[in-house]
């Protein structure tokens, strides 16, 4: 855990020496990091300042501006319900409250299986369809509760695996264009 | 080109609250503002850092610009109308207040920056003078100790990333940072990576609210009980200017004062902080007397009484030869000299040195041609052949590192182990320890293709070479010793041929004790006299004044030391020196000490020297007492007095011509001012410096000896001159009578002579050259079964200063050996493990450690830090010292 795979330093190198400075592949590296562990450590931190000849501490400083970098372990599967106002005035909360009751979690807690990780987001520029909520940042709009169960089932079957990767994961490629079947269907890039 | 065009370029025309002025193009408007009286608050904007435009507190308006600019990150134009007053600036002001104080705690009767806050005195001068904000403030544990000597209090921070910006751009060490965002941010290490800067002191110096602490001041004192006077920092030889700041006779703080040619403000947290070594309550307050084994307190009458019988006796027995002093390179310019004076004058004895066998030969130091800390950094090429500077004079570390980062400046470091420069260094040569002469021989002799040399290959020796090469003449070289486990010479004697092979070069002297250049420059060296001349050629002009005179040249550290071993010199007078500790050889120091039959001891605390002696004379210190100090560079500033020493503690001026008086002998003055103005008389470098001309006003950052006078500079001699002049001084061609006034001489070293009457006379100073540094032998052939050891300083060593400064003592490191990890393969080790090393001198068992900076074939041990060291290892004697590392099993 934590400092990157011997695989992942060889990635590392290749991605710094794409940039005449190598400061400029803190982001990438980070992602890397997040990739590997689904989250960032402390020594990962150490690890990449030391690949990039930077203190800890100005990793830290880079790394804690951006929230979707999370520095505490989260599940498989990160589950952001939007409250903003759209989605509030639909239901947003009642959602929320809906999904801690059903994952058995608070917000900002992950169960304890590790597949799930609950956080209340802000819009989500997804308001034409509130309520609405991400799950490792892939959009799922209009979710009643009922969506929400059927969600989290196939989640945790992996039957969403292919359009859902674990949380950390990126999309190197671009996936194949998605047809709306549901309304709950993820949409995106495809859509 | 036009002429209006060209005069455009100089200077532009701004007009700022009405009042029109000439500015340089580029330069900021709050700077420009600010020369004309014009003041704009800020919070981000310091003089001496990058601007950001963090704080928005300096918002102005500028006719034609759309919204308010601010005026930290604006630079002037010709034209340019700015206004610092106008309502909607106000508003602007007030509200960018009202925003920092949303989340202020307020806790001002509790913050030691209340009284002295920016954010407190700005929002008196430009605030709004209440909030609207009744929300609840964001909290944060308070407050953290983000390292020994800084605590942060998150919630008093507003964010203005001075300390930030500092640890990075100016410190280098960006060990703190800004983390999370938003109404979130805080400044912060990381967890378990303590802001371990020997610089982080400034960073609570420029916080502009009371967010960073110093620990050793936390709760000490309230800015309106503080008194101040403005001094220079005596830890090192850099010599920055500084408040003394005390309260109720109590030194309690340090502030760095912005002088141009030397700190820009910063100050290492040594200096900073090492104040209270003088506070420590373990000072030598009363003289002491030896009875049996016994130092027992006795009244001053008593101590001189014995101190000038011992050293009488030893005179009168055994000839002044016989007595020698050590020490001396901690007190003021008036210290240096009156001890000068006493031993040279009065005494008659020559072995005399305020270095131990540490630092270079005194004739090298005084010798060469010198440069200064803006030269350095203006060089087209820097040489540095010396200590590690972050670890020893730290504040020419910022200067220097500023000019390579900042300035381009390229820097060859030449050294037996890599240092906190070689990350800045163009290339680093690492040569096998008591080789320099080699590599600098190479180095200059334009060979193609260049030979391996000490170590070094030649590829690396030509790089280097292109290097200064292209520099041409421009080359200022840092000169100080890299290692005392190599012998001091053989760094002089490759100075001596960089100077034969470059004579427009110029060397910076990187000697580390506090005024160490003001007491080679007032005598206290072998073979000198006050003024930077020769004992021979200021033989005349000094017997007029002084009466005796040495008649033969004297020892240096390592003769003393090595003839008190052996009972030759019989009366040792150790003026702050603890040779136990600070001589390289502590074996042959422990013999000297009890060799000596009288010793005596002028010092501040009982060392493992000053133990040994038979009469200690206790000695004010640093902020006690007034004079004067120079530093690297030969700048001549003030040290002032500020805080009334313990005891019945005297300044070493006092002691050593009230000692004079007992010895028959009458040095001459009865104040500091009469010391000096006998140094501005006589000392040939420093004739015509007067008090007078020390307390000019433009002469606020002191003056650079040789002093010049209002006239031109000096010209410089071309070297046949130069080594003809040295050949006189080491008596070797012309019998000494034939040196002083002898026409010749006089024009080669002293040419305003001629238009300057008072000159009449006045010996030439000297001059250093090839074969001056005295021979030494070569080092042996390397052994492979052998290392050969480097010993540099550490900041945080075992040194008086941090031994009794509460808040520094434990930042010494312990020692490790630290070899190149393929040596390290090869005996089968790895970093951790304990190893039996040994010298000709003893065996120690010390942790090893893997680092690659260590050439292979070397080990570093650092030099004085607690307990046993590589002073135990190093054999004095020999040129260098080589060891066996064993496994311990
Ligand atoms: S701690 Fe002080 S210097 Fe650092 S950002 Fe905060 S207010 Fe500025
Ligand atoms: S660099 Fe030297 S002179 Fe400057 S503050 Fe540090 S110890 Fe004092
Ligand atoms: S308010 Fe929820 S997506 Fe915009
Ligand atoms: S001083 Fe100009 S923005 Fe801070």
């Amino acid at each position: 855990m934590a400092r990157l795979t011997q695989e992942n330093v060889e990635r590392a190198r290749e991605i710094i020496s794409r940039y005449p400075a190598s400061r400029s592949a803190l982001l990438p590296l980070l992602y890397l990091a997040q990739e590997q562990d689904g989250w960032i450590d402390d020594s990962a931190m150490e690890h990449i300042g030391d690949l990039l000849d930077l203190t800890p501490a100005q990793v830290l400083g880079t790394c804690s501006f951006y929230t979707m970098f999370k520095r505490q372990p989260v599940g498989r599967h990160l589950v952001s319900v939007c409250t903003n106002i759209a989605c509030l005035l639909n239901g947003g909360y009642e959602l929320l409250e809906h999904a801690e009751a059903r994952l058995g979690v608070v917000v900002d807690e992950t169960t304890p299986d590790g597949e799930f990780t609950l956080e209340e987001v802000e819009c989500l520029a997804d308001c034409d369809r509130a309520p609405c909520l991400q799950v490792n940042y892939r959009f799922f709009g209009n979710v009643t509760h009922d969506d929400f169960d059927r969600l989290v089932d196939d989640l945790r079957a992996g039957r969403l695996a292919e359009t859902v990767p674990a949380h950390g994961v990126l999309n190197r490629e671009q996936p194949p264009p998605v047809s709306v079947r549901r309304a709950d269907a993820p949409h995106g890039a495809g859509d | 080109m036009t002429e209006q065009t060209e005069t455009k370029k100089d200077t532009v025309t701004v007009t700022v609250d009405g009042k029109t002025f000439e500015a340089a193009p580029g330069e900021l408007v709050i700077a420009a503002a600010e020369r004309h009286g014009i003041y704009i608050p800020r919070f981000c904007w310091h003089p001496r850092m990058k601007p950001v435009g963090m704080c928005r507190m300096c918002l102005v308006e500028i006719e034609g610009v759309r919204g308010l600019p601010p005026a930290c990150t604006t630079p002037v134009a010709e034209g340019m109308v700015v206004d610092t007053r106008t309502p909607v600036v106000k508003k602007a002001q007030d509200g960018v207040l009202e925003f920092l104080l949303i989340n202020h705690p307020l806790d001002c009767p509790v913050c030691d920056r209340g009284g002295e806050c920016p954010l407190q005195d700005q929002t008196f001068s430009f605030g709004p003078g209440e909030s609207r904000f009744v929300e609840e403030k964001r909290h944060f544990e308070k407050p953290i100790a983000i390292s020994e000597l800084v605590a942060l209090d998150r919630e008093r921070c507003i964010q203005c990333a001075r300390c930030t910006r500092f640890a990075d751009e100016v410190a280098g060490d960006p060990l703190i940072s800004f983390v999370d965002r938003g109404d979130h941010t805080q400044v912060l290490t990381f967890p378990d990576d303590p802001f371990t800067s020997y610089f982080s002191g400034n960073t609570v110096q420029i916080c502009p609210v009371g967010a960073l602490t110093a620990s050793p001041y936390r709760f000490k004192a309230r800015p309106w009980d503080l008194d101040q006077v403005e001094s220079t920092c005596s830890t090192c030889a850099v010599g920055c200017r500084v408040n003394l700041q005390s309260s109720q006779n109590d030194l309690v703080r340090m502030l760095g004062v912005d002088s141009e040619p030397v700190n820009h403000s910063w100050l290492c947290d040594k200096g900073r902080f090492g104040y209270q070594a003088v506070e420590h309550d373990g000072r030598v307050t009363h003289p002491l007397v030896r009875k049996g084994d016994e130092l027992i307190e006795a009244s001053w009458s008593e101590a001189y009484a014995a101190a000038a019988k011992g050293l009488a006796d030893v005179r009168d027995l055994h000839g002044a030869g016989a007595i020698a002093f050590l020490g001396g390179a901690r007190g003021t310019n008036e210290d240096a000299y009156a001890w000068a004076k006493l031993a040279k004058g009065v005494l008659a004895t020559d072995s005399v040195d305020c270095q131990l066998d540490d630092g270079l030969p005194a004739a090298a130091v005084l010798g060469l041609p010198r440069a200064t800390i803006d030269d350095a950094c203006r060089a087209k090429a820097v040489l540095l052949l010396g200590p590690d500077l972050k670890e020893e004079l730290p504040v020419l570390y910022l200067r220097l590192r500023e000019a390579v980062v900042d300035g381009g400046v390229a820097v060859v470091e030449l050294g037996p182990q890599s240092t906190g420069m070689t990350r800045h260094a163009k290339t680093t040569l690492l040569y096998r320890p008591g080789e320099a002469v080699e590599v600098a021989r190479a180095l200059t002799s334009g060979r193609d293709p260049m030979p391996d040399a000490g170590g070094v290959r030649g590829e690396e020796l030509a790089a280097a070479a292109g290097i200064l090469g292209r520099a041409g003449e421009g080359v200022v070289v840092v000169l100080g010793r890299p290692s005392v486990a190599e012998s001091g010479r053989t760094v002089a004697e490759a100075a001596a041929v960089i100077a034969a092979a470059w004579p427009q070069a110029r060397f910076l002297p990187a000697l580390r004790r506090g005024n160490v250049m003001g007491a080679l420059d007032m005598g206290l060296a072998p073979g000198v006299l006050p003024g930077r001349v020769g004992l021979d050629a200021g033989r005349e002009w000094f017997s007029q004044e002084w009466g005796v005179l040495p008649e033969e040249p004297g020892l240096d550290a390592a003769g003393i030391v090595g003839a008190a071993a052996e009972g030759r010199v019989q009366a040792l007078v150790l003026l702050g020196a603890d040779p136990i500790n600070d001589f390289p050889d502590r074996t042959l120091a422990r013999r000297a000490l009890a060799g000596a039959g009288f010793v005596v001891a002028v010092d501040t605390f009982l060392t493992d020297s000053s133990r040994e002696a038979d009469v200690v004379l206790p000695a004010a210190m640093y902020g006690e007492k007034a004079g004067t100090t120079t530093n690297i560079e030969g700048r001549v500033t003030r040290v002032n007095q500020k805080v009334t020493a313990p005891g019945t503690v005297r300044s070493d001026w006092i002691i050593a011509a009230e000692l004079a008086q007992r010895l028959g002998g009458d040095l001459g003055f009865d104040s500091t001012a009469a010391v000096w103005a006998e140094i501005a008389r006589l000392a040939p470098s420093h004739v015509g410096l007067t008090a007078d001309v020390l307390g000019r006003r433009e002469n606020r950052d002191g003056v650079v000896a040789p002093y010049e006078g209002e006239g031109p500079p000096r010209h410089e001699a071309p070297v046949e001159q130069i080594e003809a002049a040295a050949a006189v001084h080491q008596g070797e061609t012309l019998p000494s009578e034939a040196v002083a006034g002898a026409p010749e001489h006089a024009a080669v070293d002293e040419p305003s002579d001629d238009d300057d009457p008072a000159g009449a006379g006045r010996p030439p100073l000297l001059t250093f050259a090839v074969g001056d540094a005295g021979s030494t032998a070569a080092p042996p052939a390397v052994d492979a079964y052998a290392l050969r050891l480097v010993a540099g300083r550490r900041l945080y060593d075992n040194g008086v200063t941090v031994r009794h400064s509460a808040h520094l003592a434990g930042l010494a490191p312990s020692p490790r050996l630290r070899a190149n990890p393929y040596d390290l393969d090869r005996l089968g080790l790895g970093t951790g493990d304990r190893v039996r090393v040994t010298s000709s001198r003893t065996t120690l068992t010390l942790e090893v450690a893997a680092d690659t900076g260590i050439p292979r074939g070397s080990v570093a041990l650092p030099f004085n830090l607690p307990g046993e060291g590589a002073a135990d290892l190093i054999d004095g004697t020999q040129p260098v010292t080589d060891l066996r590392v064993e496994t311990t099993n």
